[in-house]
């Protein structure tokens, strides 16, 4: 296991090279530039700005210093946009905040998915399983950019009861609306999936084993069945919560949060390199890293799997 | 003093005290001031700097204006009036300007601001090392050497720019400028702390590090959530500053910031294109409509790559003329705009547009049949060739929903069918850049309050030539207008030209919509470049 982990973690390697190669292809190939706007500026000003930032260096050039930098230094370089922030700071500013409401949601969606899938697929074609499905396929049908500014309404505006947005530090009034805006998709899919997943398994023939010996429903659920069932959910967890815990463009956008999910269309937009590949290279590693874990997880829970 | 007289006076005194906490008036209107002295305002994006070397954009100059201040500032109708330099002179042949500055003026640490601050400071603005984007604003300024400098060619030291002494600051500039004083209330030449910058480098407008010349200092900066001012102790007329607190909050969404508008979050937030009228039905003391130094406008691509079309004026003007500006600003934008015939703009300092402005005396039904005429003559009218334009516009609700009235209103006129392409805003800007366009949406703010800020679009150097128009008829008149002693009458003899051959069809002035709560005051709604000051501002007790 522990050489498994080791060779995962060395491939992960030569895969964010890839990845940075790969956007900085991208990148590079996008009309315009980061000092691109409505008023041209005179080639003096750009020639400095341009000289300042390396970007007069050819293409492959910049890539070399840009991974020498981080390799060296762990310096993601300053960013084009706001001049007055490193991307380093920026994400140190922002990832923190992304964290909590994505560790929150991703609380709230698994706990409250899995119980809803559980429920609806052990009382399969009762009304506690049209019920939890209505609201699992309600839920994954009213996206967030939807969700958030009526949960503005209805809290901040007509109840008055939570800010309407703003982080202050993390202050539990302003993560409430962030996390059940950011929840409730991935809630529902979890629900989805557990429900089908657990039908499945509870129609399986170590299951009717188990009911022929006459074990309990509950010690059936808990113990036999329930693991099984996971495996489907948990490939699905890993890259949700590694997306949770990055942010949302909508949450940050609507929230004011402050979070890193707005760069990932921000930085693109504004072609602020060095932001879009701080980014880029963070949701990369943790991708790569919880991919790793859900393997791992596997393995402890199907005892079939072996690396 | 009788015992009597001493009880009296004491009770007076603790009376008048208490009374001032609980009712401070205003000390020049009267009004009821509010125990909260808060301003908060919302922001579409963090700010790219608020170096006030590196500030490129408006509301950064806003922040930039309460942390630090300039030669001289506006007063609420946008005229000059006095800031660090109490007195100023001009030589004789209008290139060599020497201000006083006031002795008190200190920086938020204590440490006296000095000529010296001033000359560092816009030395290093124009300086290739710090790479600033508006170092192009010193050269506008035409100051001595300062293409050289920027080039670097030549030492920053070489720049027109020096101390007399520690309180008087010589400039020197190579042409005179009539609006030389207004372009020193502008962010980029105020002045700014080298002992700070020295000791921190990048990081000196960090919390904590940045040190200011303003009424307020900064004391939280969150990106992308927030930034905080609060009131500066050590500024030189602290006693007459009220605001205690400013606060921009940073909200993408406009309707999302309206909505907590709404719910009191906010004192000051955007009207979202459209809700104007409504809003100022619902609040009619709260909603306002402000000029905006701003035009939008059309391009015509006028180069090789462009239409044939468009290279006959006759087309260009029936384009033009069919246009009806009132009924997209009175029922498309409907946010106070006005109708915009040439580039001049109506609320730019010492600009009157002219009365006899092309086609403008003509009723809207013999406008169209004035388009009409000139289409038919130019072979595209009915029967003739049937014109297609593509218009190209930047992604956004707001363009789109003007691109489809304009192509309406020509495909009605003239017959004149029109396409519709958006890009993202850097694919835009590359396309219309390189004229690989045919019509394209363009849109321009005064960098200065002088009608030569918008007239300059047009001439064949401006770089914003999106048109690749070239008139040097025009060209010669700017030029003309840089040294002349009246320069309306030419400013106006090019609008007129603009009107008439058309190298771009003027749309609309812009105007800005706000909601400004009803409690604030000071804020200047007559300036049309908004330029406004916390220090001017207080808010008022609700009754």
């Amino acid at each position: 296991m522990l050489s498994f982990i080791l060779r995962r973690l060395l491939v992960a390697i030569p895969t964010i090279l890839i990845l940075i190669v790969i956007s900085f292809v991208l990148m590079f190939a996008a009309p315009g530039g980061p000092f691109n706007s409505d008023r041209p500026l005179p080639p003096a000003v750009m020639a400095n700005i341009e000289a300042r930032y390396g970007l007069d260096q050819p293409y492959v050039v910049q890539m070399f210093t840009y991974v020498k930098n981080i390799v060296l230094h762990f310096d993601f370089g300053p960013s084009f946009r706001y001049r007055d922030q490193t991307v380093s700071g920026l994400i140190a500013q922002g990832f923190p905040v992304t964290l909590t409401y994505g560790l929150w949601a991703f609380v709230v969606a698994t706990s409250l998915g899995l119980a809803l899938g559980i429920a609806a697929a052990i009382r399969h074609n009762s009304w506690l399983d049209y019920l939890a499905t209505g609201t699992a396929i309600g839920a994954s049908v009213l996206p967030n950019f939807v969700l958030a500014p009526i949960l503005v309404l209805v809290f901040t505006l007509w109840l008055g009861w939570l800010p309407g947005g703003g982080w202050y530090g993390g202050q539990w009034q302003y993560v409430v609306l962030p996390v059940v805006a950011l929840a409730t998709s991935y809630l529902a899919a979890i629900a989805r999936i557990m429900r089908s997943s657990m039908i499945e398994v509870m129609n399986s023939p170590f299951i009717r084993t188990a009911r022929a010996k006459g074990l309990p429903m509950r010690r059936i659920v808990w113990r036999h069945a329930l693991k099984p069932a996971l495996l489907p959910v948990l490939s699905y967890m890993g890259p949700a919560f590694v997306a949770m815990i990055t942010g949302s463009v909508v949450i940050d956008v609507y929230f004011s949060t402050g979070g890193i999910g707005q760069y990932f269309v921000n930085s693109a937009l504004n072609r602020d390199y060095p932001v879009i590949m701080g980014v880029t290279i963070l949701v990369g590693a943790l991708t790569i890293l919880f991919n790793l874990v859900v393997d791992v997880l596997y393995a402890w829970i199907d005892p079939k799997i072996r690396y | 003093m009788t015992f009597r007289t001493l009880i009296g006076a004491a009770s007076l005194a603790a009376l008048l005290a208490t009374g001032a906490l609980a009712q401070a008036t205003h000390p020049v209107t009267g009004e009821p001031l509010a125990e909260n002295q808060t301003f908060t305002y919302r922001v579409l994006d963090e700010f790219p700097s608020i170096d006030p070397g590196l500030v490129e954009d408006v509301e950064g100059s806003h922040i930039a204006r309460q942390l630090f201040e300039g030669l001289l500032n506006q007063d609420a109708e946008g005229n000059i009036e006095p800031g660090v330099a109490t007195e100023w002179e001009v030589s004789e042949d209008g290139l060599t300007y020497t201000f006083r500055l006031r002795p008190e003026a200190t920086w938020s640490d204590g440490t006296p601001v000095t000529a010296h601050d001033f000359v560092y400071a816009w030395q290093r603005a124009a300086s290739p090392e710090l790479a600033s984007p508006y170092s192009w604003y010193m050269e506008l300024m035409q100051l001595e050497n300062v293409s050289e400098v920027i080039t670097g060619d030549r030492p920053v030291e070489d720049l027109g720019v020096r101390a007399l002494d520690d309180h008087t600051l010589e400039v020197r500039i190579t042409t005179p400028l009539p609006y030389f004083l207004q372009m020193v209330t502008h962010t980029t030449t105020f002045p700014v702390p080298r002992h700070v910058i020295e000791e921190h480098g990048d990081a000196w407008t960090q919390p904590g590090n940045m040190v200011g010349n303003g009424a307020y200092v900064l004391s939280e900066r969150v990106p992308q959530e927030r930034l905080v001012m609060t009131r500066n102790p050590n500024y030189w007329d602290a006693d007459n500053v009220i605001l205690e607190t400013i606060t921009a909050l940073v909200i993408n969404d406009e309707n999302q910031a309206l909505t907590r508008w709404r719910a009191g979050e906010l004192d000051q937030t955007d009207i979202p294109i459209g809700q104007y009228p409504r809003l100022l039905e619902e609040f009619p003391t709260e909603a306002h409509a402000l000029p905006n130094l701003c035009v939008y406008y059309y391009n015509l691509n006028l180069s090789e790559s462009g239409p044939e079309a468009l290279k006959d004026v006759r087309v260009r003007q029936a384009l033009s003329l069919a246009i009806d500006r009132d009924l997209l600003v009175n029922n498309v934008l409907a946010g106070g705009q006005v109708p915009a015939y040439g580039l001049g703009h109506w609320a730019v300092a010492g600009y009157e547009i002219p009365d006899d402005m092309p086609f403008t005396d003509l009723s809207m039904d013999e406008r169209r049949e004035m388009a009409r005429e000139l289409m038919e003559e130019a072979g595209f009218g009915p029967g003739g060739e049937p014109l297609t334009f593509e218009i190209l516009f930047n992604t956004s609700e707001a363009h789109q929903q003007l691109a489809v009235a304009i192509g309406q209103m020509w495909q009605q006129t003239l017959g004149v069918n029109t396409t519709l392409a958006n890009l993202e805003w850097q694919t835009f800007l590359d396309a219309r850049g390189n004229q690989q366009y045919e019509i394209a949406r363009a849109g321009w703010c005064a960098d200065y309050n002088e009608a030569s800020s918008f007239l300059d679009i047009v001439t064949t150097a401006s770089g914003y030539n999106d048109s690749a128009y070239s008139n040097p008829e025009l060209d010669r008149l700017m030029e003309e207008a840089r040294t002349a002693e009246d320069t309306l009458p030419l400013y106006q003899e090019v609008d007129r030209i603009i009107a008439r051959d058309v190298p771009v069809i003027p749309i609309y002035f812009y105007s800005t919509n706000i909601m400004m709560d009803d409690t604030i005051r000071g804020y200047p709604f007559e300036n049309a470049q908004e330029t406004w000051y916390g220090r001017t501002m207080y808010r008022i007790a609700q009754e």
